[in-house]
């Protein structure tokens, strides 16, 4: 194998646990927040608990080469349960938990899964009226028994009674106990570790099949690469269907041995962090988006002094901060007003979301925009940008400290090899890669080479100083009609720097120019649309108002005079937009769970709003959508969508001057 | 047969020359969702406000748990078990989520004043008890994420559920909830159902409540009383009071 060779002895993560109680033992291990104080276990308690649910899955049935179903919010007794399944051999499977009910049966009948170990009752629920449609379920293990006292449905059991169950075996019977022992030995470094489902921008989900040497591999690369200790917290809250909390929460747990910390509920995250403190943290760029926007809606709420001094420091941190963390040199004065600035407010804002401690932060999942990226990267975050696959488990390349720039995603780790093919496409190769889709030959052949290299569907080059740089999504990447390059995420990514603007999409491909959806950000035009007298009963209504219009028209004025500035991309600037009058949302299928745009599916279901931007004589459109509830009913959403258009006069000039 | 836990004795009350309840008598019995349903000016709050104590009826008389009260006080009322939520809000608004639910545990704090106004020995054993009971609460409410947020910042439908908290500190035998579900919305209805269904279930607490959404009451309730200009004019299960003539005519009007 290629790269390090002083990776881990143990080749299997239930191994590493065993080591982890063996040399961390009193350690703590894992954190939850429960009944308003955070609860500890070491990793000897820890052991004990994975052994005895081990165990108990065992008397239910659960054998060797079984899929296990995983379903519900990050809870240490449902990363428990991945590792105490992996004891016995079998494969967890860890489903999106805000998956609606067809979607995960899709999952699940395809995994085949007889075992699903849930969190809750509103997912005993779900997968109960999946059953009805024949998915081959045989039990439901939950976690909470809320609301699930009465339950005397057929193969309904709690978590408790399999853990005590097992952990009665285990006492009585040392057999028992010697048998599981027997049984984590048994597992190798070639077995499937997980078969984790991509949420799949384009078709159904396919389960990516990762091993345990695979998946040890990556975890160990990025541990040498960030120098990341035992002493590393983390805090656990993003799907644990997704490979980046799979690595973080868990790979990485096991590997490295640092704590992990389960917030409270979803909605304590952002306090729960700031109790924590986590040291490394993992985030998609919505994360940190999110933040700004909630940053930027508060100042403007804040007193005039307050507002004068954060707008004062932040063009001080905007001006050289990122100089200061990269360790160039910096003006004497210029050092001194930072170092005021973080006194007084970089420190407390930094504070304020719980980033005090961040020693390594990675942003994945999507480009972040290089303005949002820059912003924390000013205040003195680590952060760092990685590009990662889940087929990768992960890692691909990974920006090194001091050698950050915006538009790139950074180097490969050592051991993983990554070349552009002759069309442009990405291909990358490791240890860590994955050994194939899951119960689908034709996408495993269509996505890996017969040598080993992987096709990521991502369109790139590799720039002077050997970073990847990530254009957009391989087949994203188009031509307007009279030839020039069109990458719809990069415009789009422009525009999403806004606080206003939470979603874009952008469209070119074959067009004479380029027209797009916006979707406003309700956070930040509600508070708004407050401080300026809007009045509004819905969010459709707020997002038809003319004063909405001329705000994103600004917005959009703004993009295209950084577009008319890169030669490269001048020929599209936006002509026409539209605000669209509802959220794009995954219980409509028009986004993924992890919040990228299904693009296809977007295009089709809008299609008379494309073709009204594209007409130029449509001022407005009547459409009629099918909408469906956060309770799952189905409605219907009416109205008349304006269509607003730039000012050519601007357009046409900033256009000549950029082509001369 | 379930025990009695409560009776309303051919109750009447008056406010000067109003006649607000005439001659009223039903029950209800322990671990039921008993609903109070009628048309605006019924006079179902008035009879909550005699159940848990507020008001006291001319004629008749209220029987809690065996014994029978011709005027029960507030204070009697509460230290048998009753608690209850208003119909519009009585929170403290200056104060936390968690402030506010803690002082649901009034009745059972007994440590002195002098120790609780230090903070001291059998007062801070006793308080960390009562935030363990309160953290129950706020655990079994969903409630965590607003626990140090001051009530008069939330939305309704959360000052609702911290309404119901606070009642529900008091560990009730009987919980009063007077239009839990007024002015929410579809999702916070469907939560609210979803908490009082549970608490039913899970802890076995009587409910009593009255509600204008019919199709709430419905679903929710074992027993309903209808209550018309003061008088029952109705008294059983969901079905057969659907089915009832007095009730259709009361709620969609007749020519007398």
């Amino acid at each position: 194998m290629p790269g390090q060779s002083e990776g881990p002895a143990e080749d299997t993560f239930p191994k590493l646990l065993r080591r982890n109680a063996r040399i961390f033992a009193e350690r703590t291990a894992m954190r939850e927040k429960d009944l308003g104080i955070w609860q500890t276990w070491t990793w000897t308690d820890v052991l004990e608990r994975v052994c005895a649910l081990a165990a108990g899955f065992a008397e239910l049935g659960v054998a060797r080469g079984d899929r296990v179903a995983i379903i519900g919010d990050n809870r240490p007794r449902l990363y428990w349960s991945i590792c105490a399944v992996q004891m016995l051999g079998a494969i967890p499977v860890p489903v999106y938990q805000e998956a609606v009910a067809p979607e995960m049966a899709f999952v699940l009948r395809h995994a085949e899964a007889t075992v699903a170990v849930v969190e809750n009752q509103e997912q005993v629920d779900k997968v109960l009226e999946i059953l009805g449609a024949g998915a081959g379920i045989r039990h439901i293990v939950y976690d909470d028994a809320r609301g699930l006292k009465d339950c005397r449905e057929r193969g309904v059991v709690s978590l408790d009674s399999i853990e005590n169950a097992g952990r009665a075996v285990l006492q009585r019977d040392d057999g028992r106990a010697l048998w599981l022992e027997r049984e984590i030995d048994r597992g190798g470094g070639g077995d499937i570790s997980v078969i984790l489902y991509t949420s799949g921008t384009t078709d159904r989900p396919k389960g990516v099949v990762l091993t345990n040497s695979g998946t040890i591999w990556a975890a160990h690369a990025a541990k040498l690469f960030d120098r990341l200790t035992e002493d590393e917290e983390v805090l656990a809250y993003l799907p644990m269907a997704w490979i980046g909390d799979h690595m973080f929460s868990y790979a990485q747990w096991l590997v490295i041995g640092y704590c992990v910390n389960c917030p409270e509920s979803r909605d304590t995250v952002v306090e729960n962090r700031r109790e924590i403190g986590p040291t490394y943290v993992f985030a998609p760029p919505r994360v940190y988006e999110n933040l700004l926007t909630l940053t930027m809606v508060r100042m403007q709420d804040a007193s005039w002094l307050k507002r004068t001094m954060f707008a004062y420091f932040l063009g001080v941190a905007r001006r050289c901060g990122e100089a200061i963390l990269d360790g160039r040199p910096v003006a004497l004065v210029d050092r001194l007003r930072y170092r005021l600035g973080s006194i007084l407010v970089y420190g407390p804002l930094k504070g304020r979301y719980g980033l005090s401690r961040i020693r390594v932060g990675y942003t994945a999942g999507e480009a972040i925009g290089p303005e949002i990226f820059s912003f924390y990267r000013s205040l003195g975050l680590n952060l760092k940008q990685l590009y990662g696959q889940t087929e990768a488990a992960v890692y691909i390349t990974n920006q090194p400290d001091g050698e950050i720039f915006p538009d790139t995603v950074g180097r490969p780790l050592p051991g993983i090899e990554v070349r552009i093919d002759e069309t442009g496409e990405v291909h990358y190769r490791s240890p860590g890669i994955f050994r194939e889709y899951f119960n689908n030959s034709e996408a495993t052949a269509a996505s890996k080479t017969t040598d080993g290299w992987v096709r990521s569907g991502d369109a790139g080059l590799i720039d002077q100083h050997g970073h990847l740089k990530i254009i957009d999504r391989f087949k994203d990447v188009g031509r307007l009609a009279n030839g020039s390059l069109f990458p719809p995420k990069y415009i789009e990514n422009k525009l999403k720097f806004f606080p206003n603007i939470k979603e874009a999409v952008a469209f070119g491909d074959g067009r004479d120019y380029v027209a797009c959806f916006i979707n406003i950000d309700l956070i930040a035009v509600g508070s708004w649309a407050e401080r300026n007298g809007v009045v509004y009963g819905s969010y459709q209504e707020l997002a038809a108002d003319p004063r909405v219009y001329d705000m994103i028209k600004d917005h959009v004025a703004q993009v295209n005079r950084e577009l008319a500035a890169e030669p490269r991309v001048a020929a599209c600037q936006i002509r026409r937009f539209l605000v669209l009058p509802k959220e794009l949302d995954a219980d409509d299928g028009e986004v993924t769970r992890t919040s990228k745009v299904r693009r296809a599916f977007v295009c089709e279901r809008y299609a008379p709003l494309i073709e009204a931007l594209y007409d130029s004589g449509c001022r407005h459109r009547q459409i009629r959508i099918g909408v469906t509830f956060e309770d799952g009913r189905k409605g219907l959403l009416e109205g008349e969508v304006q269509i607003a258009e730039m000012p050519e006069g601007l357009a046409e000039g900033a256009l000549r001057e950029a082509a001369e | 047969m379930s025990n009695r836990l409560l009776a309303v004795e051919r109750v009447s009350l008056a406010f000067g020359g109003v006649q607000v309840i005439r001659d009223v008598s039903f029950d209800i019995l322990e671990g039921e969702i008993r609903a109070i349903i009628g048309p605006n000016g019924a006079g179902k709050t008035s009879m909550l406000n005699l159940i848990s104590g507020l008001y006291h009826p001319q004629r008749g008389a209220i029987v809690l748990k065996g014994i029978r009260y011709d005027r029960l006080r507030p204070r009697v009322a509460a230290t048998n078990g009753v608690a209850r939520t208003f119909q519009n809000i009585a929170l403290f608004k200056g104060m936390t989520t968690l402030d506010n639910i803690m002082s649901g545990r009034i009745l059972k704090m007994h440590a002195n004043f002098l120790c609780q106004l230090v903070h001291y020995g059998p007062a801070r054993a006793e308080e960390i008890r009562h935030r363990q009971f309160v953290e129950k609460i706020i655990d079994f409410l969903e409630i965590q994420h607003i626990r140090k947020v001051v009530v008069g910042r939330l939305p309704y439908g959360l000052q609702k559920r911290v309404e119901l908290g606070r009642a529900l500190a008091a560990e009730p035998d009987l919980l009063l909830l007077d239009e839990p579900m007024a002015g929410m919305n579809l999702e916070e209805k469907e939560d609210m159902s979803r908490f009082i269904l549970d608490l039913n279930a899970q802890f076995g607490t009587t409910i009593a409540l009255i509600e204008h959404d019919m199709r709430v009451v419905m679903d929710l309730s074992s027993r309903i009383v209808v209550l018309d200009h003061g008088e029952k004019i109705a008294d059983g299960t969901p079905e057969q009071v659907r089915a009832n003539q007095a009730v259709i005519d009361s709620y969609l009007g007749v020519a007398r």
